[in-house]
Parts: structure tokens; sequence; C-alpha cells
């Protein structure tokens, strides 16, 4: 069997630039556990078909499961709402490289964010792109150095760095965290021209800076909510992308998400690192479930290679907040958690903004 | 804003444009079909690079499917796939592919049907110009792909190139960052602002020496005279030159080589030639057309057509051409406009602009004029194909 390798050399420059990623236990005290099963067996894959690392996870308003996982190829596939394997979209799609979110919008098209393209793609409900945001770097120019030596050029409104993750608000403006190389939120509008952006091609650790923002998602009323990774902390801004809050009591913010109605609520994963590091299992893992404002309603889950344990949440769908659907890196798993009615009172804890 | 960028390409207009006439561009109303090819339900395009349609109404699209992959474990690095073409019926129903797993469809270009109605794939990365017969048998091959790939690219120093991989954001693709259409409209020496400019790859010569024979780097497009003599633009690497062979794809003669003087060429993107033998060369780099004889001689240039990345010429006793002033892909905030020329270079009319949109355009690399009132559109930036119906001719605004 030949083993490819795709000439922008995605594979490598994981290999080479994926950092040690840090432990950080939570400062958040006297959080409620939320008990919760995990559903087994919820994705029923048909014979000759694996997750690989099952990197983004989403639903639509079916109920339908979308996963896009770094199998054999990056591959994009859909369940239906009891885990039955409907159909693989978009094979051997131009912008599939290395999977890094996928997202559903209210009109149940399907968004990609490839990494490894550099690429945010629209498939509409039957399964055709409709929308590119990005370019991949043409293979004509072969395979290159990364990362690229000497100063970084700035930032350009529509091209992207390793993007991670898409929202929207509810005008349809299109929220971009983009990403590894870059260290920015960028806002496009509904047709996918250049609005605004927040943060640099630098990483940072000032407020509305970012480093390695990883994971966006979009409340009600149109503000932003940035998992900044690397600083160990979530930003809030409001829609034209000014700060309006940090939430820094709630250890690595890997991934958001945010329920849909009259109520939201806000999830984040403090996700165990990449590699099982000595003591990490004892201080990482868990899923925090919050107000927008960010009072800490309760947290679930743990670090583990069971059922029910996390291997890297590395993202979360959560449609219904009682069932929440989470998308592991090292276990190639999606799981589906029926969240329990709290013994404690749900009522806040404690708060975390500052 | 977007008024304001017209406005500013307006004024350029202005600056370069010989004749006073020419100032005020009659607008051309226009629709354009949705989805005017239906692709099967597990089938994208990528970035499509070129169209076609022979004289049946069959469409060729030629796009960017995947990257090439290179395989692990071997004595040198060897390329394989990543482009695809597909045949489409004149009602826009899938009927197949032309040559899957080929050796040589590496990084699309352009695919271009002969008046025999022979289908002819250019190829950017193989260095390839292959003639397929309507039953897509290979007919006739110029160029030679090259054996195995270098690795690393050489010529992908920064910050000529875009960032490998994850960098790929980075580059020169955002070396403008926003005020990079200044640059590119001034025809700057970033080569029109393309981020895929410069950096020779294959078997060229050096840099500003031309090409031998059917040494190709990068070569963009293909066009043929009433004789059937072919002529192959040459290309986006370090050979800017146009190569001429006979029908029977004997070498006759190459003209051209990297530079700004009449003649010269950087970034030579398109090519077509009149009922008269004339050959118009998309001179993108130097942002202008040159027109020259059948045998190379620089007759005149056309100045006034923005960036030209694609144009086409109809059939018929008057005849007309298209030019796209295409936006780069990594830029939808100024050109994209598509003109309508006559054989002096006199602007006619123009429509459209760039953008995501329906009626907008991303990145045009080839345009078919199947007739005067019919194009087709390629483009790299929203992976489609748009056609296009003008109403009317010549409007008079």
């Amino acid at each position: 069997m030949r083993r490819a390798l795709s000439i922008p050399l995605a594979a490598a420059l994981v290999l080479c630039a994926m950092p040690a990623f840090a432990q950080v236990k939570a400062s958040a005290q006297n959080v409620p556990e939320i008990p919760y099963d995990s559903v087994p067996n919820f994705l029923k894959l048909p014979p000759g078909r694996y997750l690989g690392e099952a990197i983004g996870v989403a639903t639509n308003s079916k109920g339908h499961v979308f996963v896009y996982t770094r199998s054999a190829n990056t591959q994009l596939f859909e369940f239906d709402q009891n885990g039955v394997f409907v159909r693989e979209i978009g094979a051997g799609a131009y912008n599939f490289e290395f999977a890094h979110s996928v997202r559903v919008d209210p009109q149940d098209n399907i968004w990609v964010v490839d990494e490894g393209t550099n690429t945010i793609t629209r498939f509409n409900p039957e399964g055709h792109i409709t929308m590119v945001l990005g370019r991949r770097p043409p293979a004509v120019l072969g395979m290159l150095q990364s990362p690229v030596p000497g100063p970084k050029p700035p930032a350009a409104k529509y091209t992207f760095g390793r993007p991670t993750d898409v929202a929207w608000d509810p005008q349809g403006n299109i929220f971009i965290s983009d990403g590894y190389v870059n260290h920015r939120v960028v806002k496009f509008d509904k047709n996918g021209r250049f609005v605004k952006q927040v943060g640099s091609q630098n990483a940072g650790a000032e407020p509305s800076q970012f480093n390695t923002p990883h994971g966006i998602a979009v409340d009600g009323n149109g503000n932003v909510y940035v998992a900044d990774r690397g600083n160990n902390r979530m930003q809030v801004f409001d829609n034209n992308l000014v700060l309006r809050n940090i939430y820094d009591n709630i250890g690595v913010s890997w991934t958001v998400c945010i329920s849909p109605g009259p109520h939201q609520y806000l999830f984040t994963s403090n996700s165990n690192p990449n590699g099982n590091p000595p003591g990490s299992w004892d201080i990482t893992g868990e899923i925090y479930k919050m107000e927008l404002d960010g009072t800490i309603l309760g947290k679930f889950g743990h670090a583990g290679k069971q059922l029910g344990g996390f291997q890297v949440v590395h993202m979360m769908d959560c449609r219904n907040p009682d069932q929440i659907i989470v998308a592991e890196i090292e276990s190639w798993r999606v799981q589906k958690l029926m969240l329990k009615p709290s013994a404690a009172p749900a009522r806040p804890t404690t708060t975390a903004a500052r | 804003m977007k008024r304001s960028i017209q406005l500013a390409a307006g004024i350029l207009a202005l600056a370069i444009t010989p004749l006073a006439a020419q100032l005020v561009v009659p607008e051309m109303a226009y629709d354009v079909a949705i989805e005017p090819l239906k692709l099967p339900p597990d089938l994208n395009f990528g970035e499509v690079a070129g169209i076609a349609t022979n004289s049946k109404g069959d469409a060729f699209v030629y796009t960017r499917t995947g990257h090439p992959t290179l395989s692990l474990g071997t004595a040198r690095p060897f390329a394989h796939g990543g482009s695809r073409m597909f045949r489409f019926d004149k009602t826009g129903k899938y009927v197949g592919e032309i040559g899957q797993a080929s050796y040589a469809m590496l990084f699309a270009e352009k695919v271009k049907v002969d008046p025999q109605d022979n289908i002819w794939v250019v190829d950017q990365m193989a260095n390839t110009v292959m003639e397929f017969d309507s039953e897509g048998r290979l007919v006739m091959l110029l160029g030679r792909k090259a054996e195995s790939e270098v690795v690393p690219a050489r010529g992908a120093a920064p910050p000529a190139a875009p960032g490998g991989g994850g960098a790929g954001a980075a580059g020169a693709a955002q070396a403008g960052g926003g005020a990079q259409p200044a640059g590119a409209r001034a025809g700057g020496a970033g080569g029109g602002g393309d981020p895929e400019g410069g950096g020779g790859r294959g078997r060229g010569g050096p840099p500003g020496a031309g090409g031998q024979q059917d040494v190709f780097n990068r070569p963009t497009d293909v066009a043929w005279d009433a004789a059937g003599n072919i002529y192959v633009a040459d290309g986006l690497g370090n050979n800017n030159r146009v190569a001429k062979f006979d029908k029977n794809g004997k070498f006759v003669r190459s003209w051209g080589q990297t530079g700004t003087a009449n003649g010269q060429f950087r970034q030579p993107r398109s090519i077509v030639v009149d009922a008269q033998g004339l050959v118009y060369v998309a001179d993108a780099g130097n942002r202008r057309i040159q027109v020259f004889d059948a045998d190379g001689n620089f007759k005149t240039k056309f100045l006034n057509v923005g960036t030209p990345r694609a144009i086409c010429i109809t059939q018929g006793p008057r005849q007309v051409m298209y030019v796209s002033n295409s936006n780069p892909p990594e830029d939808i905030d100024y050109d994209g406009e598509i003109f309508k020329v006559d054989l002096t270079g006199k602007l006619l009319g123009k429509f459209g602009h760039a953008g995501r949109l329906a009626k907008e355009f991303n990145a045009v690399n080839q345009i078919e004029c199947r007739t005067e009132n019919e194009i087709w559109a390629a483009e790299i930036g929203n992976w489609r194909v748009s056609k296009i119906t003008l109403r009317g001719t010549a409007s008079t605004n």
C-alpha cells in the first residue's frame, strides 16, 4: 500500500508544529458535578468505514450528525439522529486535507474548516459546495518549507493560516477563528466579504490578542465567544469584535458551543492534553456548562480511555443542552452524553468574569 | 467601497488609455445561469481552471480536485494525480470523465476544443499540452512531465511564495494586505499581484532566456490558426514566451523572454488567434495584451484591459474578444470585470465584478466565447462555472 503524502505537507506540519499542550487545572472552585450517561455504540459505521481522529462534530435541524474526521483521508460523514450511517459528503473534495471543524448553519448548510488547506467551505444540504473562503496553497508551487522562516507578513483579508472554526450571528455574518499561524478572529458578511478582524498574525496574551484561537461560537445577540486556547481563557466580544469579557477560570478552553433557544447555555472543554502527560488525568478533561455571562452552572466528564471518559475533546455539539455530542482526538470516537438533572440546585455557584 | 474601487480603476484607465473615447465603457446587461452544469451527488468541483465547449455544445471542465500526492519510500519524490476533467452534454448533464488516472493531470490550467472537436488540456504543473480526440483518446502530446519533484520546491524561498501548508495564508498572498490592489494595479514588480507568479519550476531555461522547443515551464494556454499551427503560452515560470508548432507538433519557433519591452512577457496567461492569423497574448504581469503576426513580429498592444488573465475570441465574420480582468483568488475587493473588446483594442462594453454571489466572478481563469452573447467562465475562486448570457450586443448604456 502506498502511503501518500500531500504536497503542502499537512502531516509533517503537524508533526513539527504541534506544541506540547499545557495542562491547566481550572481555578473555578466547588463546581457541582452534572451526572451523565454515554450512549453505547452511538455511531454505527458500516463495514469498511472507520473514524480516524474525530475532530469535528455538528448536528442539523433534523438531528442528523456530521463528523469531520481524519481517517485515511480526511472525510465528512453524515449519520441520522439514531447514529445510523447515511452517507459520505464531498468525498475527495479539494478542500479536504486535515480536518479541524464542522458546523451546521440555520439553513442546514454544512460548513467545514480544514486546517490543511486553509479553507472554510460551505456545502448545501445536498452536499455540493456553494461557498469557499480562503485559498488552498497551489500545488504547482511544490513542497514548501514550513514554517516559513523570517518575519510573518500581515494577516490578509481573504486567506487564512490554519484556521480552526466558524460561527454565524443571526444576520448571517460569518466569524472565523484563524488559527494556528495567524492569531485572530475575522468577520465576514454573509456574502463572504471581509468586514473586520481582531487580533493579528502574531500571538499575544493581552486582552483582544490571541494565542491559537481554537474554537468560536456566537450567541443570539451576536456576541462572539472565542476559545483562546493558548492563553487558557475564553474571550467574549460584541458583534463588532470589541472585547466585553474574559473568562479565565475554566482551564484551557479548547472548544466552545452555545445551545439555541430563548435561554442559551455556553459549554467549554478543558480537554486533557494530547499524549496524556503525567498527572493530566487528575486535573483536566472536564466540560463546563455556563451561563453566557460566565456563571458556571456545573461540570461533567473526565479524562479516560473508556466510554464516558474523554481523550482530548476537540469539538462539542450542544443543539440540545441536555444531550451533548463530543468528538475526541485520541480515542477516534464520538460520544453522545445524556446529562441528568443535577442533585445540586442549578443556581450560580461561581462567577467566571474578572 | 466597491464603487470607489471601480472608480479608482476608471482613473487608472484614464491615465493609460490612449483614446478618450474609451473613458466611458458601456455596462452590459447580463444574466447568469444557476448551476449550468449538474454534478452527480458525490462529486464536487475544486478550483475550476478550465472550461470549453465543442461544436455539439458539450462542455468540458478541467478542475483541481485534490492535490498531487507524493509517495514515501521512493528513490525520488514522484507526483501523482491532483486534477480531473469532467464532461457534460449540452443540457448540462454529467456524462463522465476524460483522462482519469492519466499521467499528467496534476494542476489544471486550461481546456480548449479545436475546430475538429479535439480536446486540448494544458497542465501547469505537468508542463504538458495533451490533445485528446472527441472520444477521449490521446492524439498528441507536447511537453513532458518532470520525472520527479524537487523537494522542497526550487525557488520557493520567502517571501515570494505563499507559506507552506499551514503558513499558506502567510506569504505573498498577504504581502500587500489591504493595500494590495494598489500594487497590483500599478503592475508592480510582483507580477500582477499574483502570489503564484515568479518562481519557475520544472526544466525551463535560465531566467529571461525563453525556452526550448516543447520544454514548457508552467504553460497556461494553447490556440491554433486557420492552418492548424499550434501556439502555446509558456507561461508562469521563467520561459515567458510563445512557442509555435506546426499542425503535426513539429517545433517552428518561439518568441519572447522575460521583460516589459514589446515582444517580452511577464506571465502570459492566455492566447487566441483570429481568422487573419494574428496572435493575441494576455501578458498579465505587464497588464496588457500584445498582438503579433504569425511569425511573432510585434504588431501592437492593448493597455486598457487591466490584468488580462483570460481571453477568448468569437467565430464568424466580425470577431470580437472577451477579456477578463480577473481578481486574484486571494482578494475579491477589486477587479473582476470582463471586457468586450474589438480586434483593434477598443472596449465595446464590460460586465461583472469580483465576488462570491451569482453574477459576480472570482478569479476567472478561462472564458469560452461560445457565441457573442453566450460566455462561459471558469472561476478559480468560487470553484464553479458560470454561464453568462449577455442581453443584446454592444449596449449603448
